[in-house]
C-alpha cells in the first residue's frame, strides 16, 4: 500500500518503522530536511521536504497514487488540513492527529464532515490505558478486546507465589480457572506457553480471561490486589488532564503535582473540584512527601521528561508500597528499563501507532475477516489481535485441534453471543464470533494468515 | 565494522561476477574459440571463493554509512581483480597490473585499454570487455542488491554510495523497485541501440559490442580504427545513443509518467545547451579539414557527445585537431554528464551548483546584507548538498593533482600526462598526444598504471568511497 506520512516527529518515526517493516511504501513529508534525511536514510522510504498541507508537496509525494495519508504534525490545525487537501487532491483515505481537548471533543463531527477515516489522540489514548491499570492495579498492562469484555493481562510472578512451581495445564486443573496463559517472559527471553511450561518467580506472564474471570483468577493464586482509591499524578499535561477526568469519573481521589503556576490555573478551572491541584516541583522530595505520597495507592508519573519521570516511580516505589506508572515516550533503552521495577511504563507513541498499525492492516486484509483491534503484547515480538469472522473460509467450522496452525499461533479466546470461550481444542470457529489471536508471527492481517 | 557481512556480500558479487562471466563464455562456444577454457576455470573460481562467503548467512546484518562506502570500494575491487583473470589465462594480456587496468578500465567505462592491437584478441575478451562496461555502468551493486535479501536501508547507504551525483533521489518510496525502474530503462534503451545498429548493417557481434560499450558509456573498441570504419548512419546513431545514455535517468521516468516539464530539468537544458554550443564551435573551427560542413559537423558531434558523455569512441583522430577544438574537448570531458547517468566527469549539476555558489558569493560581496539560496528547478539546493560538492571539487583537484605528479615520473609530456590523468579519473578514455584516440596507455610504467586504475576506481564511485579505503580512521574499532 501506498502510504504518505506527514510529519517525522516521534509517532511519525515510530509509525515509519512498523508500517515500513510490514511491506508497504512509505513517502514521509516534513519541513525540516534534516529530519527527512535522518528518516530516509534509515528506512527505505521516500522523503520530501515542504509543507505537507500545500498541493504541490503532497502531488510530489504522490498523493494520487497514495491510498492513506497519516498526518501526525505537532499541530492539529495543520493535520487536519493535510487531510482535507488530501482528499481532495487524491482518493485516499486519511487519518489526522488531534490533540487539544477542545477539537477531539468534536471528533465525530471532523470525522464526518471532513472525510475523515480516523482522528488520534495519543494523550487521551494513554490517558485511557493508565485509567484501565488503575482500576485493576494487579496487571503491568491490561488490553481490551470486545468492547471491554475479554482483557489481556500482563503481571509479574511476586516471590513465593503459589503458582511458581506449577505447569501452565494444572491452572485448570487444580485452580478451576477458565483463563489462558499466553505468553511467558523470563529475562530476555518470551515463550509462548504450551501445557508442560513450568512457571518460575518473577516471570512476566500474560493471560486472556473474560473481564469477570480475571479478577477471581488472581484470588485463588492469591497476588495481592489493593484497589486503588487516592492517585498522585505528577505533571498536568495533556494525558494529565485526560487522566484526572477518567479517574474522578471512576470514584478515585486525585492529586495533580504542576510546576507552572499558570497551567495549575487552567486546570483548576477546566477539572472536577474532586481533583486538589497542587503547585509545586515534583523534583523535590519534600514537596511529594508533603502532598501525602506515603499513603498514595497509586502513583503516576507524567512529565515531560522520561528521565525525571523513571526517577520519580523509583522514589516512589522506595517511599510506599504503591502502584506506579511510569510514561516513557522518548527514550529508548527497553532493555534496561524493563529490569528496573517500574510496575507500568506507558509509552503514548506506540499507543498511537499500533492504532493506526491495526487501521492499516485492515485496509490491507482483504474481505471475510476484518481485524477489530491489535497490540504489541511484547513489542516487536508478540501481538494480539482480534478478528471478526464474516464470511466462510477453511478456518470456519473445522475443530481447532484440526486446524494446521502455524507455529506460536494461540487461538486465546472466542466470543460468540455475548459469551466468552476460552476455546479447547474441539472448539471451532463459526461466522459472527469475534476472535482473538495471540502469536508470534508479526503481521497477521487475516484469519486465515493463522494457518500454515 | 561488520566485516563478516562486507564478505557475505562481497561473496555475492563474485557470484554474480561468475554469472556475468557466462557472457563471453557463450561468445566463445558460438565462434567456438580455445579461449572457453579459460573463461570456464574463472567462473569456477568465482563461484567457487563466493560461494565460500555466502555458505552462511551473517548473524548481525547491521549496515552502517562506513560499512556502505568500504563494501562499494571494495566490491568494485574484487570485481576487476576477478573479471582481470581470463585476460591473464588467455595470455592474451600476459601481465596482472596490465589485465587489471584493462578490466577496471572496462567496469568503470572508461575504455582507455593498454592494448596496441585490439584485433587480435578473441571474440570472447572483446564481449568481456564490452559487457563489463554494460555492468559497470549502470552499477553493479545496486543491481545486485535487488537479489540479495537485505533490508531497504542497509541499500540506501549502498545505493547513495554508488549512485553519481551530488545527491540521491529515490523515484519510489523502495530502493529495489527504483532499481528495477533504472534497469528496465537501461535495458529497454540498450536494445533500442541494438535494433538501430543491426538496421545500419552491423553484424550481431558488433551490434552487441556497440551497444553495450555505448549504454555504460564505455568506450572499449573492437577495431583499431574504433567507430571510423562505420557507415555515416551508424555513427550518427551512435552518436545520439551516447548523449542518450549520459542523461539522468530519472527523465526519462518523469518522461513516461508524463511529466514533460519536470523531465526537461536545469541540468539537461544545461547539458544539451553545451553540447550545441560545443559543436558549433567545433564544427566551424574543423570544417578546412573535411570535404563538407555536413561531414565535419558529424565527426565533431560524434567527437562531443562521445568525450562530454566519457564514452570515448572517435571516428577521426581529434588529437590533429586545432589547438581551440582540442581545448574545448579537454573541458567538456571535464563537465561530463549528467547526474544519475551512466557518464562520468564532475557532472553537470555539480558545475551548476558550483556556479550558482560562487554568483552567490559575489552577489553577497556586493550587498553584504542579503540572504540568497542556491535553488534549481525553483527548488532549494540545501546546504548540505552545497558543501558536499564543494569538498567533491577540493578532493577532485587534490586526486587530480597529486595523480599528475606521480604520472610525470614517467617524463612524458605536459599534455600526454594531464590528459591521461583527465581521461581515467573523468572515466573517458582517449586523451591526447600520446594516449590520444588512436594511441593506447600500453607505454606507462606499472606505478603509473596502478595510480591510474586508482583514478577510474575513484572517478567512477565519486571519490569518497575510494578515499575512505585509505583513511585510517575507517578501520578504527
Amino acid at each position: 500500500m501506498n502510504i504518505i506520512i506527514v510529519g517525522c516527529g516521534k509517532v511519525g518515526q515510530a509509525l515509519v518503522e512498523q508500517l515500513n517493516d510490514e511491506g508497504n511504501d512509505i513517502t514521509v513529508i516534513d519541513k525540516v530536511a534534516e529530519k527527512v534525511n535522518d528518516v530516509s536514510s534509515r528506512c527505505d522510504v521516500m522523503g520530501v521536504i515542504g509543507n505537507g498541507a500545500t498541493h504541490s508537496v503532497q502531488r510530489d509525494a504522490g498523493i494520487d497514487t497514495a491510498n492513506l495519508l497519516i498526518a501526525v504534525t505537532g499541530s492539529d490545525e495543520l493535520n487536519l488540513l493535510c487531510c482535507l487537501i488530501a482528499k481532495k487532491a487524491g482518493n485516499c483515505h486519511t487519518i489526522a492527529r488531534v490533540r487539544n481537548p477542545e477539537y477531539y471533543s468534536e471528533s465525530q463531527f471532523l470525522k464526518d464532515e471532513l472525510g475523515l477515516a480516523m482522528v488520534i489522540n495519543p494523550e487521551f489514548a494513554a490517558a485511557s490505558e493508565i485509567a484501565r491499570v488503575l482500576r485493576f492495579p494487579s496487571a503491568i498492562k491490561i488490553d481490551v478486546f470486545g468492547r471491554g469484555r475479554v482483557e489481556l493481562l500482563k503481571f509479574r510472578l511476586p516471590e513465593n507465589s503459589p503458582l511458581a512451581g506449577c505447569a501452565v495445564k494444572e491452572i485448570v486443573t487444580k485452580l478451576h480457572c477458565d483463563v489462558l496463559v499466553c505468553t511467558v517472559e523470563r529475562g530476555d527471553e518470551v515463550h509462548i506457553a504450551n501445557g508442560e511450561f513450568v512457571f518460575e518467580e518473577k516471570d512476566v506472564i500474560s493471560i486472556v480471561a473474560a473481564t469477570r474471570k480475571a479478577g477471581e483468577f488472581f484470588r485463588k493464586i492469591k497476588y495481592k490486589m489493593n484497589s486503588v482509591k487516592d492517585v498522585m499524578v505528577v505533571g498536568g499535561g495533556e494525558i494529565g488532564h485526560y487522566l484526572c477526568e477518567q479517574l474522578i469519573r471512576s470514584g478515585m481521589s486525585v492529586k495533580l503535582i504542576e510546576k507552572d503556576p499558570a497551567r495549575c490555573e487552567t486546570l483548576c478551572a477546566t477539572l472536577d473540584d474532586g481533583v486538589s491541584v497542587i503547585n509545586g516541583d515534583a523534583s523535590d522530595q519534600n514537596i511529594l512527601v508533603e502532598s501525602g505520597l506515603e499513603q498514595t495507592g497509586a502513583f503516576v508519573a507524567l512529565t515531560n521528561l522520561d528521565e525525571e519521570n523513571i526517577l520519580l516511580s523509583l522514589f516512589a516505589k522506595s517511599v510506599c508500597d504503591c502502584k506506579c506508572v511510569t510514561k516513557i515516550n522518548r527514550i529508548g533503552f527497553d532493555n534496561v528499563i524493563s529490569k528496573l521495577d517500574l510496575d507500568t511504563i506507558i509509552n503514548p507513541k506506540s499507543i498511537t501507532s499500533d492504532t493506526i498499525v491495526r487501521y492499516v492492516r485492515a485496509m490491507n486484509s482483504s474481505r471475510g475477516s476484518n481485524m477489530e483491534t491489535l497490540y504489541n503484547v511484547i513489542k516487536g515480538k508478540v501481538e494480539a489481535a482480534e478478528f471478526i469472522i464474516k464470511e466462510d473460509s477453511p478456518v470456519v467450522d473445522v475443530p481447532l485441534m484440526e486446524l494446521d496452525l502455524k507455529p506460536d499461533v494461540l487461538v486465546a479466546a472466542i466470543l460468540r453471543d455475548k459469551k466468552v470461550m476460552i476455546p479447547r481444542g474441539h472448539d471451532s470457529l463459526q461466522i459472527g464470533d469475534a476472535v482473538i489471536i495471540v502469536s508470534r508471527q508479526i503481521g497477521l492481517r487475516n484469519i486465515t494468515d493463522i494457518r500454515k | 565494522m561488520n566485516y563478516r557481512m562486507i564478505s557475505y556480500i562481497l561473496g555475492w558479487i563474485l557470484i554474480f561476477e561468475g554469472l556475468f562471466l557466462s557472457v563471453p563464455m557463450l561468445t566463445a562456444i558460438v565462434y567456438g574459440e580455445s579461449v572457453l577454457s579459460s573463461y570456464l576455470i574463472a567462473m569456477g573460481i568465482c563461484f567457487l571463493i563466493g560461494g565460500l562467503l555466502v555458505f552462511k548467512k551473517p548473524k548481525k546484518k547491521q549496515l552502517f554509512a562506513r560499512e556502505g562506502c568500504v563494501i562499494v570500494a571494495l566490491s568494485w575491487i574484487v570485481l576487476s581483480a576477478f573479471g582481470a583473470l581470463p585476460f591473464l589465462m588467455t595470455r592474451e594480456i600476459p601481465t596482472f597490473i596490465d589485465a587489471l587496468f584493462e578490466t577496471v578500465s572496462g567496469f568503470t567505462t572508461t575504455g582507455a585499454s593498454i592494448l596496441s592491437d585490439v584485433e587480435k584478441l578473441s571474440h570472447a575478451s572483446l564481449m568481456w570487455r564490452s559487457f563489463t562496461h554494460w555492468v559497470g555502468g549502470m552499477g553493479v551493486l545496486v543491481f545486485i542488491m535487488a537479489f540479495i535479501p537485505l533490508s531497504g536501508a542497509q541499500n540506501m547507504h549502498i545505493m547513495k554510495a554508488e549512485s553519481p551525483g551530488p545527491s540521491v533521489s529515490k523515484l519510489v518510496p523502495r530502493v529495489k523497485t527504483t532499481a528495477l525502474i533504472l534497469y528496465s530503462i537501461y535495458f529497454a534503451l540498450t536494445l533500442i541501440e541494438f535494433i538501430m545498429l543491426l538496421f545500419g548493417g552491423m553484424t550481431v557481434f558488433e551490434a552487441l559490442n556497440t551497444a553495450f560499450a555505448t549504454a555504460g558509456t564505455g568506450g572499449f573498441g573492437f577495431y583499431n580504427s574504433s567507430m571510423g570504419s562505420f557507415s555515416p548512419y551508424l555513427q550518427i546513431v551512435i552518436t545520439v545513443f551516447m548523449i542518450l545514455f549520459a542523461i539522468n535517468f530519472n527523465c526519462y521516468y518523469l518522461l513516461l509518467c508524463g511529466k514533460l516539464r519536470e523531465a526537461f530539468n536545469l541540468e539537461l537544458r544545461t547539458f544539451l545547451i553545451i553540447i550545441a554550443s560545443a559543436i558549433t564551435v567545433i564544427t566551424i573551427n574543423i570544417h578546412g579539414m573535411f570535404s563538407s560542413v555536413g561531414e565535419a559537423l558529424r565527426h565533431s558531434a560524434f567527437t562531443v557527445a562521445s568525450l562530454i558523455s566519457s564514452t570515448g569512441f572517435s571516428t577521426v583522430d581529434f588529437n590533429q585537431w586545432p589547438e581551440l577544438s582540442r581545448t574545448l574537448l579537454v573541458i567538456i570531458m571535464f563537465i561530463g554528464a549528467c547526474a544519475g547517468s551512466t557518464g562520468g566527469g564532475i557532472k553537470v549539476s555539480r558545475i551548476i551548483i558550483l556556479f550558482k555558489g560562487m554568483s552567490k558569493e559575489l552577489q553577497t560581496m556586493v550587498q553584504p546584507r542579503q540572504i540568497k539560496k542556491i535553488k534549481m528547478d525553483s527548488r532549494l539546493i540545501d546546504h548540505e548538498t552545497v558543501r558536499s560538492v564543494n569538498v567533491y571539487m577540493v578532493a577532485y583537484l587534490m586526486i587530480f593533482a597529486i595523480s599528475l605528479v606521480l604520472i610525470s615520473f614517467d617524463n612524458h609530456d605536459l599534455i600526454t600526462s594531464f590528459t591521461a590523468v583527465t581521461a581515467t579519473i573523468n572515466n573517458i578514455g582517449p586523451g591526447l598526444d600520446l594516449v590520444g584516440p588512436t594511441s593506447n596507455f600500453g607505454f606507462f610504467t606499472m606505478q603509473s598504471k596502478i595510480v591510474l586504475i586508482f583514478d577510474m576506481l575513484a572517478g567512477r564511485l565519486e571519490l569518497f568511497p575510494m578515499l575512505l579505503l585509505f583513511t585510517p580512521a575507517t578501520w578504527k574499532k
